[in-house]
């Protein structure tokens, strides 16, 4: 299937009473409390479907790797491969055998442990032991971490065949250098060959503890039956230690460009700088400016400007990744090896002027409305208000985080836009990646 | 085990009520409109499905579909190009568009108040695009860096371009639904107006609207919107049948990689091709008895077990138009060549039509069919989606609420019938990536996208 991704920039249909009646938009209720040994929790009841989604959040991302990139990845995706009496195959068929869906996966920042089951007693209590086991009583046999180091040794060979991948880590191990985020989180060759399994249950039991964890549960269960199940999924973790904060992020002290000579057909072109973080101060104003630079799909400057004016990209954007520290801003673009410098000229150009102007009235307003207009489409399923859930528990975020979403959209001004980018974006200053062939290739 | 799935089954009869009934009418013009009520949020998706895409295309035009797909966005009469977008996003609405084999469609998710901004806009771009050519002449080159993206710079898709070329001796799933780069350079205006017209009617489309919305008020709406656009008479397209293949077929796929890869292929009927009507089920099942899971047999026996591939998959869709195939595809584990690993998945078709599945494996599967069917009513849009695509290929949507009953029905007799029959050598094809150094400083080969002559 192939998507046009269409979206929009300036606009025009002005509707009355759209801003106003969004206003008194409110999220879902959501309860917090803690377990007896220190997970926190928070729950939004859903009774409309007998689904019960529940997500384990440990602050225990590749962030933590240390001197092993790729452990945090790898002990992660151990967890369901033999826990408590079960190896992985039983583990896979218990759950499949009652329907349940589980998932375990890690970023920079989290690392999580997720499932979604019917509420129906059998798949519910099959789910929640098992779920239990591979929290508390992982078994890391040797096998099966053999096995995962050999996927994750080929991954980064597969990463080494994708010139979007060669150019997202040279990416990050410019922007953090020594920075834990400048880590590769799924390792390099040497950190995995190195990798013992000592490590792997010394990374498990500083990290998968209690206090380093957040619950989100999502489903048809009331407030005693979500504190009973939070209880019983948690109870076989000690309680241990909320991880050290991370090092503060640097900023970029010059410009720095890094070309890799790559056989594709286009040139892969990533530029930024370290951006926001969670709850930053400046949050709601750069993630609207940006949601008119680059975030909002084909109406944004970028794609009016690379894409509908030009036919330069297919794909042109730019993105905050907001972190507990601050993640990367990018922009991003590919295109045919020809075409990179008049891309990358185009996307400095639209910055700079968005930096020195920041946005008109009719782009403020438009993105006000598709950003407020939209939120009911934020918290619109059971999986979406799960995510938010865990995002909010992790960060620390306000529990009316959602309730008072659409009011911070609509309180930016322009000034503070401009403000904003001005203070904290600096081009002359960015990391600027091109991987492909379209220049030869420069030191590094 | 059985009275667990005895048990779900009941369970799963409540939550489609409480979703609400399926309604589906008819405009004078001959357009289909059904929608869905879904009142668990204020919101609405709404999608307008064309009968068009890469499978109605001839040799030459290739690709045809998917760039008027993005034309759509690039004016009327009443909307000046990219206006489209801008109203949508006004409205906080979401959008995109996607272009299949068997379909070509477009689809707004908004606050349900909204509906009608998404319905007047998508009945004017129905018959009163201007296609202009001097946006034509630029987003025919976005449509080509989008297949450098996709295909000329990914050895996987490269290898799957080229085993979907050489599987197919007749039916058109043999070409790329993003279209060979010859035919995209080759491509004009006129073509493309000559598609629209062709295509984009009333009565080859359908409306799917899934959402807290009230049914006979989407009546009215598509009415007032749809109801005077003139029909067409709309292109009857000869039946194509793939001729029986006579051998196994072999491709070998040279590209810039780092790991091979392998893709294997039977040819299979689908619900519209079938001579009994319980064989694309049992195919289904088949499919899912290898790949339906961690649990399922090649994650167990292959990624784990013998430790031979890194990842191993099988998929098959009894939803298309023509008739297709059962994909088998692999990346071997580090000290694995590719004949073992070939091997082993043979091996696992070899046993399919040797002995029965076991009575625990279909019931898991059966298990997992009918929580997914609860799963979806989390999402309006995969509701909608899910009728769309049975509408648009040709088969009823009804199917959809036959399908737990008719997967529950499949006896370990049938899976094995199938694999006998349809699981054969002669009917097989195999494609085989074989990486060519990527190492740094190198020039391109020639190959990778050279064929661009541009401008």
């Amino acid at each position: 299937m192939y998507c046009a991704d269409r979206m929009p920039a300036r606009f025009l249909l002005l509707l009355a009473g759209l801003l106003l009646s969004l206003t008194a938009l409110a999220g879902p209720k959501i309860e917090q409390w803690t377990t007896a040994n220190g997970a926190r929790v928070l729950f939004v009841r859903a009774p409309d479907l007998p689904i019960l989604d529940l997500r384990l959040v440990f602050d225990a991302g590749s962030a933590r790797d240390g001197a092993l990139p790729g452990l945090a990845s790898l002990t992660n995706g151990l967890l369901s491969d033999g826990a408590g009496p079960w190896d992985a195959d039983r583990i896979a068929e218990r759950l499949e055998s009652v329907g349940a869906e589980l998932e375990v996966d890690s970023a920079r920042d989290m690392a999580w442990v997720a499932v979604r089951t019917l509420t129906e007693a059998k798949p519910l209590e099959t789910t929640l032991e098992t779920l239990a086991a591979v929290l508390a009583r992982p078994t890391f046999e040797s096998d099966d971490l053999e096995r995962n180091r050999k996927a994750m040794l080929t991954a980064v060979r597969l990463g080494e065949q994708n010139p979007g991948t060669v150019a997202g880590k040279a990416f990050y191990r410019a922007l953090y250098g020594d920075h834990p985020y400048g880590s590769p989180s799924g390792g390099t060759r040497e950190s995995l060959q190195a990798i013992t399994r000592d490590d792997v249950l010394r990374f498990y039991r500083r990290y998968y503890v209690a206090r380093n964890a957040v619950v989100a549960i999502v489903g048809d269960l009331d407030r005693a039956r979500a504190e009973a199940l939070a209880q019983r999924v948690t109870a076989d973790l000690p309680a241990g230690e909320p991880a050290p904060a991370l090092p503060p992020v640097q900023p970029l002290a010059e410009g720095r460009e890094i070309r890799r000579p790559f056989p594709s057909s286009q040139s892969h072109i990533l530029m930024g700088q370290p951006g926001m973080r969670r709850g930053d101060p400046d949050y709601f104003v750069l993630y609207v400016g940006n949601h008119i630079l680059g975030g909002s799909g084909l109406v944004s400057q970028l794609s009016e400007e690379v894409r509908e004016k030009r036919g330069l990209s297919y794909s042109v954007y730019s993105y905050f990744s907001p972190m507990r520290r601050e993640g990367p801003f990018v922009l991003g673009a590919q295109t045919k090896n020809a075409k990179a410098e008049e891309a990358m000229g185009v996307m400095r150009d639209t910055l700079r002027r968005f930096i020195e102007r920041g946005p008109t009235a009719d782009e403020l307003t438009a993105a006000k409305q598709n950003i407020t207009g939209g939120f009911p489409l934020r918290i619109s399923s059971n999986s979406k208000i799960v995510e938010y859930l865990a995002m909010i528990g992790f960060y620390r975020l306000p529990l009316d985080y959602l309730d008072r979403f659409v009011g911070r959209i609509e309180a930016v001004t322009a000034e503070q836009i401009r403000d904003a980018f001005g203070r904290r974006i600096h081009p002359d200053r960015f990391v600027t990646v091109v991987v492909g062939n379209g220049q030869a290739a420069a030191a590094d | 085990m059985r009275s667990i799935v005895a048990l779900l089954l009941l369970l799963f009869v409540l939550p489609l009520q409480a979703a609400g009934k399926v309604q589906e009418y008819r405009l004078d013009n001959g357009m289909k409109v059904i929608v869905k009520e879904d009142h668990r949020a204020p919101i609405v998706v709404s999608q307008v499905w064309y009968k068009v895409g890469s499978s109605y295309e001839p040799v030459g035009i290739t690709g045809i579909s998917h760039v008027l797909e993005h034309m759509m966005f690039k004016g009327t009469e009443a909307h000046p190009p990219g206006e489209f977008s801008r109203i949508i996003a006004a409205n906080g609405g979401r959008e995109n568009a996607f272009t299949g084999r068997d379909y070509t469609a477009y689809f707004q998710t908004l606050s349900k108040d909204r509906l009608e901004v998404a319905l007047e806009l998508e009945a004017d771009r129905m018959r009163n695009l201007t296609l202009p050519p001097e946006e034509f002449v630029k987003e025919v080159n976005v449509v080509k860096e989008e297949r450098r993206m996709r295909t000329e710079d990914k050895p996987t898709s490269l290898t799957y371009e080229q085993f979907s070329a050489v599987a197919y001796r007749v039916l058109p799933y043999s070409h790329p639904v993003i279209g060979w780069m010859n035919d995209l350079d080759n491509l004009t205006i006129e073509d493309l107006r000559r598609w629209y017209r062709l295509w984009y009617a009333p009565n080859n489309a359908t409306l799917v609207v899934v959402g807290d919305v009230d049914p006979q008020q989407v009546l009215a709406l598509a009415k007032r919107h749809f109801g005077p656009l003139k029909p067409e008479r709309i292109p009857t397209l000869k039946p194509l049948r793939e001729p029986p293949q006579r051998g196994e077929t072999r491709v070998r796929v040279k590209a810039p990689a780092k790991e091979p890869y392998l893709v294997l292929g039977y040819k299979t009927p689908v619900l519209r091709t079938a001579e009994q009507e319980w064989e694309p089920y049992a195919l289904d099942m088949l499919a899912s008895i290898l790949d339906g899971g961690s649990s399922a047999r090649l994650s167990r026996e292959l990624v784990r077990g013998r430790e031979i591939a890194v990842s191993a998959g099988a998929e098959y869709s009894a939803f298309t138009r023509l008739s297709g195939m059962l994909l088998l595809d692999g990346s071997p584990a580090p000290g694995t060549d590719m004949a073992t690993l070939e091997r082993a998945l043979r091996e696992q078709v070899d046993r399919l039509r040797e002995e029965p599945v076991s009575r625990q494996e279909l019931e898991r599967i059966q298990a997992q069919v009918v929580a997914s069917k609860v799963y979806e009513l989390d999402s309006v849009f995969y509701q909608a989606m899910q009728i769309g695509t049975l509408e648009t290929v040709g088969l009823d949507w009804r199917l959809l609420d036959q399908y737990v009953d008719r997967i529950k029905a499949v006896t370990p007799e049938q899976v094995q019938a199938v694999a006998r029959k349809y699981l054969t050598d002669d009917a097989l094809t195999v494609a085989v990536l074989e990486p060519l150094p990527l190492e740094n400083g190198t020039t391109a080969p020639a190959t990778t996208g050279g064929n661009d002559v541009l401008r």
